[in-house]
């Protein structure tokens, strides 16, 4: 059984009347593990096909199966239970709360959880370990460099241990090496710790860390291949 | 979600905008400051009044001439000489009225005084020599007023302590004479200083025979009041009626609705005061509670701007797993510390400042004024500004649980 599937999955917005379909009719399924790349130009839907599959956004049409079963199906509150324990989201602009310090973004997920405060400390260390942030426990996002808060944002992502990490040009707002430290670790996060990645990118140098490949053109599944030759950086395997 | 983490995170959101928070309270704070503060000053004027006209003794009985006004258009009627020298003697007889220990014609009314040409406006109290007793106004030095200056109708006056000094521009004036509507009045005895605040300022007032005022000062053959003390205090119900009865009976009155007089106590005037007092406090206060209302529309709007500038954590937050309710909650929260913290601030203040203007009063004006703290006005100013938290903050929570979460994080 796939992770996740998608048949034939629409979404159309419709602002005073004026309907825009941005996906119409795709279809594909990921499997517990991948790592896939959904690129494509602006335009072509590839964000919202992101919110969809991380349950941030409904369809306007189709289907999405999530672990078997249709997403409809689930209620707002079981949805939030999911964002919360199997999905973990990484922004282009990073979204870490202001004024708080590294260790206190870490734990926002774990506010949410259900999971006896005694635990959050460490769980929280041990994301942020996993991005080399250690020494930064009690800066502030104003604190930090763009490489850094990305940085910080992964752990965040990572700390209540989710199956599919998603992430939306985490790089774009980097400097070539901040976002090859960042993809650095992405990759990690797969190869070394086994999660689903899901990552959105228009750079096919940074689409390349992928096992694979979603094209998207106006809302269509344009390609779904392999990636032979997947980039592997160096910088931080041990 | 446990509250106490709900409760973190609001507290964290307040602290994350300190001086928006700070800002935002101060409506609440100024609304239940200001209540606690009419509620305090108000109970520690009534108090003082009260005391004042306790001082006047439970045992005294005052008796008004003219019928008693039935309402507003009623007031001539009061305008009557209907007490005379005949109800002074037989209030005075004791198959009358057993339980009269002291009976006491009062006249009184303005007049200037003349001394080596200074001039001082005087209350001149005519009464009798029970009059030092009831309303504990001792000369000092001097003597009181005599059985013997009644009968005579002598030329005798006690001044206040103002008066005096006012008159006499330092030096003693007792045994001195003071010229009143031209006649020679002989100082007997200066009143020790009383301060302001009572009901009668003494310190103001001439005090006579009661015989000397109405032949020389005022030309009138009646009274403007009748003072009956009884002998204890279970007795003044059972003297009012008698007081009645005799009055009724002299003046020719069988229908009770036709009194051509009036009849004061203390506990008549207490509950009167108390009851005007207390009725003056509540609106005050109410007052000030439409502030707090004021209030409350200043935080829901400072909250609509926040859920609007934190549209994007709303966003995240939801991503990160939050339910609408956990959001609800949160902004709810935020809103109700807000209020929380403002009415504790706020009556804090309120005290504070209450307590300072009772030493001031106190201090200042000599008077006895007792700072007293409204729990009653403390526990409503909580539950208030609460509740204002609750009802203004439910709109802009409401609002930032109903953001979707993409929408949010996709907002600029």
């Amino acid at each position: 059984m796939p992770l996740m599937e998608v048949k034939n999955l629409e979404m159309t917005y419709t602002d005073e009347d004026v309907a825009t379909p941005v996906l119409r009719g795709l279809s594909f399924k990921i499997n517990r593990g991948e790592f896939v790349t959904v690129m494509g130009p602006s335009g072509s839907g590839k964000s919202t096909l992101l919110h969809i599959l991380g349950l941030l956004e409904r369809q306007s049409g189709g289907e999405y199966f999530f672990g078997g079963k249709q997403t409809g199906e689930y209620s707002e509150d079981e949805i939030a239970k999911l964002r919360n324990k199997k999905l973990g989201f990484v922004f282009q602009s990073f979204n870490l709360l202001p004024r708080t310090t590294v260790l206190e973004n870490v734990k926002l997920p774990l506010l949410y959880s259900g999971i006896k405060e005694e635990l959050w400390n460490a769980m929280a260390h041990k994301a942020i370990d996993a991005v080399g942030l250690s020494h930064r426990l009690d800066f502030e996002p104003s604190q930090l460099s763009g490489g850094e808060k990305q940085r910080v944002a992964i752990a965040r992502a990572l700390v209540n241990n989710p199956e599919v990490i998603f992430a939306d040009e985490p790089t774009g707002n980097l400097d070539s090496k901040s976002g090859e430290v960042v993809m650095d670790i992405i990759q990690k996060l797969h190869n070394e710790m086994g999660h689903t990645v899901i990552l959105i990118t228009h750079e096919t140098y940074t689409a390349e860390y992928a096992e694979r490949i979603i094209r998207l053109r106006d809302g269509v599944v344009e390609s779904d291949t392999k990636v032979l030759n997947r980039r592997t950086n160096k910088l931080f395997q041990k | 979600m446990p509250f106490h983490h709900t409760a973190r995170i609001a507290l964290a959101g307040l602290k994350t905008n300190k001086t928006r928070s700070a800002l935002t309270t101060l409506g609440i704070i100024i609304g239940v400051t200001a209540i606690i503060m009419v509620v305090s000053l108000g109970q520690g004027a009534k108090d003082l009044i009260l005391s004042q006209i306790e001082g006047l003794g439970a045992r005294v009985i005052g008796i008004i001439p003219g019928r008693q006004p039935k309402g507003p258009t009623d007031v001539l009627a009061t305008l009557t000489a209907s007490l005379k020298e005949r109800d002074f003697i037989a209030l005075q007889r004791k198959e009358n009225v057993p339980h009269a220990q002291d009976v006491i014609p009062l006249v009184f009314g303005s007049e200037t005084a003349y001394y080596d040409g200074q001039t001082y406006r005087l209350t001149i109290f005519g009464g009798n020599e029970a009059m030092a007793d009831i309303y504990d106004a001792y000369p000092e030095p001097g003597r009181t007023i005599t059985i013997d200056d009644v009968r005579g109708g002598a030329d005798v006056v006690i001044l206040g302590k103002t008066a005096a000094d006012e008159l006499s521009q330092g030096q003693s004036l007792l045994g001195e004479r003071i010229k009143i509507k031209g006649r020679n009045f002989l100082v007997i005895g200066i009143l020790p200083e009383k301060g302001a605040g009572s009901l009668i300022n003494f310190d103001e007032t001439a005090f006579m025979p009661y015989t000397t005022a109405q032949r020389y000062i005022f030309g009138i053959k009646y009274y403007n009041r009748i003072i009956v003390r009884a002998d204890s205090e279970e007795n003044v119900t059972a003297t009012v009626e008698d007081v009645k009865a005799t009055l009724r009976e002299l003046h020719g009155i069988t229908d009770p609705d036709k009194d051509d007089f009036g009849i004061e106590t203390q506990a008549d005037l207490l509950k009167t005061v108390g009851t005007v007092l207390s009725t003056l406090t509540v609106f005050l206060a109410m007052v000030a509670a439409i502030s707090l209302v004021v209030g409350g529309v200043g935080i829901m709007n400072i909250m609509l701007v926040s859920v609007t500038d934190r549209t994007r954590e709303i966003g995240l937050r939801k991503a990160l797993g939050a339910t609408n309710r956990n959001i609800l909650t949160q902004f709810l929260l935020e809103a109700i510390i807000l209020t929380g913290i403002g009415g504790i601030v706020g009556i804090l203040l309120g005290a504070g400042l209450s307590f300072a203007v009772s030493l001031v009063i106190s201090n200042v004006f000599g008077l006895a004024w007792i700072f007293t703290f409204p729990v009653g006005a403390a526990f409503l100013g909580i539950v208030i500004s609460t509740v204002v938290g609750l009802i203004f903050g439910l709109y802009p929570a409401r609002k930032a649980a109903a953001k979707s979460p993409i929408e949010a994080l996709r907002y600029e």
